[in-house]
């Protein structure tokens, strides 16, 4: 059975909370582990978190979008921002690499999302803003159509 | 939700209880919180308790870090205790555990600190 979700919002830090639980309420309906539920809602922080704080600068008058598809057991995130892009994305998702130290970021936000989840694509140019792909197919599936 | 912060001093040690979620949106706050106790007390060591922390991410570790380099500086020890199962992923996938130590509980932590509770 396929699904899908999209939510746009503002680029403020309280909606990071708000993000991952939403894409965590929509995923629900496939009956994920509480492991999965929580790598699910920790990727979508940190995807977001990196909009807001890298993308937009911490300006809050933006927006962020989150799209979601579920297809059987198989998850789609795309999450999007159009702020200042990534100049060079080897180097972002390097771990302990942060483009701002001086904000105490502890540069694991990508190695944590490339953890948690099965795909990663990042689509990001200067200006451009950034886009990232990722997939996951939950366990429980996995055993059952592989 | 949000994230809420309780600080103890116990001899030496600063003793930080939280509980909520901590994200790029709670750690400022935590952050500012958490400098001005270690630089308006007389403390040495840490003992950070996430028992009742629900959530972390990549900006939580953040703060942890900033407060480990702080804590060096003061010729002290940061310890970690009570914490979930998914916490304990993160911190071992950033290999936070290299530079933290991790005790079952606050009560042990104290005792290895040299504090009778």
């Amino acid at each position: 059975m396929r699904n899908e979700m999209f939510v746009e919002f503002s680029s403020k830090s309280e909606n990071e909370a708000f993000a991952r639980v939403t894409v965590a309420a929509f995923i629900t309906q496939l009956d994920p582990t509480m492991d999965e539920l929580t790598e699910i809602k920790t990727v979508v922080s940190e995807a977001v978190t990196n909009a807001i704080i890298h993308g937009y600068n911490n300006e809050p008058n933006h927006k962020v979008y989150i799209k979601c598809v579920i297809n059987d057991g198989d998850i789609e995130l795309t999450i999007k921002d159009d702020g200042i892009g990534i100049s060079d994305i080897d180097k972002a998702r390097e771990p302990l690499y942060t483009s701002k130290p001086e904000l105490e970021r502890s540069g694991m936000g990508f190695t944590i999302i490339e953890n948690f989840m099965d795909q990663i694509e990042v689509i990001s140019s200067p200006t451009q803003g950034t886009t990232l792909h990722l997939s996951k197919q939950l366990v429980k599936t996995k055993t059952v159509y592989s | 939700m949000g994230l809420h912060s309780i600080f103890d001093v116990k001899e030496e040690v600063l003793i930080v209880r939280l509980s909520g979620e901590i994200d790029h949106h709670g750690a400022e706050s935590l952050r500012d919180k958490w400098k001005d106790m270690m630089y308006t007390t007389p403390v040495k060591h840490v003992i950070l308790n996430l028992e009742e922390v629900t959530f972390m991410d990549s900006s939580g570790l953040g703060v942890v870090l900033g407060r480990y380099k702080e804590v060096l500086q003061l010729g002290g020890e940061m310890v970690v205790c009570s914490v979930s199962p998914q916490i304990k992923r993160l911190f071992e996938m950033s290999g936070l555990f290299k530079i933290v130590r991790l005790e079952e509980n606050e009560a042990f932590a104290l005792e290895t600190l040299g504090v009778a509770s």
